[in-house]
């Protein structure tokens, strides 16, 4: 949870990770990245970099709310928390106490398809960090009175995010809404009641099930050789047995039969506008192309000050104080397009959503114009170097990429696959994908904040429709 | 748009992966008297840019929220170029603009690629905007929307209703207790020749600096930054800011809200940029709230009681007095015992200090994590901004290790208890109804 805003679109960037030439010749270049696979199944990736005496070390386990069930939710969340509390061979906190003298700095992250735990630390001393997380991989204590208290930390950061902030509040139960049956209709944080409930033995089956050498993907990206890295890695984590895996239930989303509308009703100053559209991602798509169609779609709309909601509907006729559109082709399973807009103080919630549908609808009947399309590129090449500047994000995509599925090589082909959308891609997807049977609608209708009269005329009106999904 | 040629030299470069070298900060000034520090970063083909004005909420004077509005005007364009052309020339060639306003700084940055022609035409944005923005009256009236807007975004979150507040108690009078997204009433009264008229105040060549790193031999360097000086007006530095008159007794707010945490600010100005004292107590705050996971605060609230996600002491050094803050959220219900908790932590921090293991692990941390803050260009034009604007000597860096390893742990606490008084914070808790 604490990374998880980090999840981005523009994934990893490797050495001569683009082709020279037009994309449809451009042959496939390999990267640099250095990739190992023990006995007991860890995959061990490792990238060379020297321009800072600094190393990111990552541990990820491909687990995540996407795995959790009813009643359990968040669980995976908790138990990240608890991986700092202690194990065997480290008293609680004393993990952290080591990395904090060594200089470096750590956290963890939980997300819909993984766990992960990183430090950044000084070229020195990544060996350190390497082995420590390999006697947590193994050997993490859990006990009763060092979990209590987490489970009121991971309360109040339930509060902190979701709780006492309308527009999460409004995002949660859109996800809710949008998926029946499919895990990511439930919050990687869990429901309140969920994470009250749970006990030291859900922990405990949890870290037995999933944190596996076979099941963790180990990212080393920094000044450091590469083979040194493969070498520790097998003295490390060699010894540790693999898990056997029972294979995920599909819990494919049942398929869904109109357009849905809800209203979250919470004290706040500003209505907000969230819909999302069912598509598939890289890893469910028939042809990669769509999803990377899908992706500079939500750039044309809205990737920066040049892009179109900005121009139009922000500037040009203002309607919305903010917007934003997202889509990511990088997750495990099937994902929601996102648009979200906050109205400005003149304009009703009915209106803003017309305009946004109707920039929608321009995606669909008209081809986006070469100038657009050289823009959005130009963004992702130049965010491609830009994301090298740091050791972490380039481990993180690497990292992403491996745990959901994809492989990491997808980050050598990442700007070629961009730079072969045409405007015919971005129009076609456009028409399969964003109508309105994939459609969930959520407005965040304030209420008022000192439980006197709702605030005046500017307030949101009441949608047409919230009969649908609820 | 694209370029075979370029991106076969971007290949080329990203190839040669130069070793790693001790940052190396050149500093010059412009015929207009622009102050530059430069670090050469040659193995990525990217620049950054960033300018820092002594030109934030600090300079706002009767008019809250004008340095705010005088940085967005800045994305407004010419009377060439505007709003959304101003756009398409920098996203076109993948570079990123950008403005902000604090309490202390102005800032306008520009990322850009290396290859010479999306670098030259990016520049060739940044200086028309700088050498004539324009402040059109409808762009300005969406702005002024925009910023009233925020403050509705604000007044629904308990944690800035919480710090808002913290400013004014903590600084009465004094320009620091100016928030920087301004008042209803401040906003709806300026009008486009305000902020023209802060534009060509506050952001001059006199009263700014230049940072810069990346890709570029120090001759680029040069040139970027002649032009940039020569585009912006010429001006002398501001006046010094007033002192700032410390509190002498204790200050407490609660504030209902309608959210089930309750908010926790606890603090008092304390630090300035360039005062000896940064060095001892940044270590004594590391052991007590500011050292993430192993500060005692993380132990005692959090991983011991339980009561927040979040707690953590920060002391922020500022070109007069900056606060020593202490900051938390737990549900309502707890909120007196939180705040308790606190004050015991506090009271005792001050009066015994920290021991010599806590002076060792936080000293062990600071320095050993030295070389992560230099680590990427993003870190070193944020240290060179800081340290331009604060105008702080180029030896700097090179000091801080052994200035933070002289620090001695009896003087340390002396100083603790010289500059720190529990008795005399302010806090602010927002959240629950009486």
């Amino acid at each position: 949870m604490r990374g998880k805003t980090l999840v981005t679109v523009l994934v990893t960037a490797l050495a001569f990770a683009w082709p020279v030439v037009a994309p449809a010749s451009a042959p496939e270049i390999e990267s640099d990245v250095v990739e190992a696979t023990l006995d007991n199944g860890l995959t061990v990736l490792v990238l060379e970099d020297q321009r800072a005496p600094v190393v990111a070390n990552m541990v990820w386990y491909r687990v995540g709310s996407a795995d959790e069930h009813s009643g359990i939710t968040g669980i995976s969340h908790l138990l990240e928390h608890m991986m700092f509390r202690g194990s065997e061979e480290y008293e609680p906190g004393e993990f952290s106490r080591i990395v904090s003298r060594l200089g470096g700095r750590e956290n963890a992250f939980t997300g819909r398809d993984y766990t992960g735990y990183f430090q950044v630390i000084g070229r020195d001393h990544w060996e350190t960090v390497m082995a420590m997380e390999a006697e947590r991989m193994q050997h993490l204590k859990l006990q009763e009175d060092e979990f209590r208290p987490e489970m009121n930390v991971v309360k109040e950061e339930r509060r902190l995010r979701v709780e006492d902030q309308p527009n999460s509040l409004l995002r949660e139960q859109l996800m809710a809404t949008a998926f029946f049956n499919h895990p990511y209709g439930n919050p990687v944080i869990g429901w309140m009641s969920d994470i009250e409930a749970y006990t030291l033995e859900d922990n405990q089956a949890w870290y037995d099930r999933y944190y596996r050498p076979d099941n963790a993907v180990v990212v080393v990206v920094g000044d450091v050789d590469a083979e040194r890295v493969i070498d520790a890695a097998r003295e490390h984590f060699g010894d540790i047995p693999a898990g056997d895996h029972s294979e995920a239930k599909p819990r494919t989303e049942t398929p869904q039969k109109g357009e849905r509308h809800i209203t979250v009703e919470a004290p706040a100053e500003l209505p907000y506008l969230m819909m999302g559209w069912k598509t598939p991602v890289l890893n469910t798509v028939d042809d990669p192309v769509d999803a990377y169609a899908l992706m500079v779609a939500s750039g044309i709309l809205d990737s920066g000050e040049a892009s179109r909601f900005a121009r139009e509907i922000v500037r040009g006729d203002e309607l919305a104080g903010s917007t934003s559109a997202r889509y990511s082709p990088f997750s495990r399973l099937d994902d929601l397009f996102l648009i979200a807009a906050v109205p400005t103080r003149d304009t009703d919630v009915e209106t803003l959503e017309a305009a946004l549908l109707e920039q929608v609808q321009r995606l669909q009947e008209e081809p986006v114009s070469d100038s657009e399309l050289e823009r959005v590129q130009a963004q992702v090449i130049a965010s491609e170097v830009y994301q090298r500047d740091s050791v972490r994000s380039q481990a993180f995509q690497l990292g992403m990429l491996e745990t959901i599925g994809v492989g990491w090589q997808e980050g050598d082909r990442f700007v070629e696959r961009v730079r072969a959308v045409t405007a015919e891609d971005v129009q076609r997807v456009a028409r399969e994908y964003l109508v309105p049977q994939r459609r969930t609608v959520g407005i965040l209708d304030p209420q008022p904040l000192d439980g006197e009269d709702p605030p005046g005329p500017e307030a949101v009106q009441p949608h047409g429709d919230t009969a649908g999904g609820m | 748009m694209m370029r075979a040629g370029w991106l076969t030299a971007l290949v080329w470069l990203l190839a040669l992966a130069l070793p790693a070298q001790a940052v190396e900060i050149e500093e010059w000034e412009t015929n207009e008297g622009l102050r530059v520090l430069f670090v050469a970063a040659p193995d990525l083909p990217m620049v950054d840019l960033r300018l820092t004005f002594d030109g934030g909420a600090s300079r706002d004077g009767d008019e809250n929220g004008l340095a705010s509005l005088t940085s967005s005007a800045l994305r407004h364009g010419t009377a060439e170029m505007d709003a959304d052309a101003l756009a398409e020339r920098f996203e076109s060639v993948g570079a990123q603009f950008s403005t902000d306003s604090l309490r202390d700084m102005a800032i306008v940055s520009l990322r850009s690629l290396t290859e010479p022609d999306w670098l030259d035409s990016a520049l060739d944005t940044l200086t028309d905007v700088l050498a004539a923005p324009a402040f059109p009256g409808s762009d300005f009236e969406r702005a002024r929307r925009q910023a009233l807007q925020g403050l509705q975004r604000e007044r629904q979150d308990p944690g800035s209703v919480a710090s808002r507040r913290f400013y004014e108690l903590m600084y009465g009078d004094h320009p620091y207790a100016n928030w920087p997204g301004g008042e209803r009433e401040t906003l709806e009264a300026l009008e486009p020749g305000d902020a023209r008229a802060f534009y060509e105040r506050f952001y001059t060549t006199g009263n700014g600096a230049l940072a810069i790193t990346g890709g570029l031999s120090r001759e680029e360097a040069e040139a970027i930054a002649a032009r940039i000086s020569a585009a912006l007006p010429q001006g002398p530095a501001a006046e010094p800011l007033p002192a700032v008159e410390l509190p002498e007794e204790p200050v407490e707010e609660r504030v209902d809200f309608p959210s089930e945490q309750a908010h926790i600010y606890m603090g008092a100005p304390t630090l300035r940029r360039g005062d000896e004292d940064h060095y001892a107590l940044t270590l004594a705050n590391h052991a007590f709230g500011g050292g993430g996971f192993i500060s005692r605060l993380f132990r005692e609230i959090r991983s011991t009681r339980g009561l927040a996600y979040s707690v953590s002491s920060r002391l922020q050094p500022m070109a007069v007095e900056g606060p020593f803050q202490i900051g938390m959220q737990t549900g309502v219900d707890q909120a007196g015992e939180a705040v308790t908790a606190l004050r015991e932590e506090l009271t005792r921090w001050h009066a015994d200090g920290i021991d010599a293991d806590e002076l060792d692990a936080s000293r062990e941390n600071v320095v050993n994590s030295f070389p992560l803050s230099l680590a990427s260009n993003s870190d070193i034009v944020g240290v060179l901004g800081m340290m331009a604007f604060y105008d702080l000597p180029l030896d700097y860096l090179d000091r801080y290790v052994e200035r933070m390893e002289a620090v001695e742990l009896d003087a340390l606490n002396a100083r603790l208890r010289e500059r720190i008084d529990p008795d005399a914070m302010v806090t602010v808790i927002v959240g629950g109804q009486e």
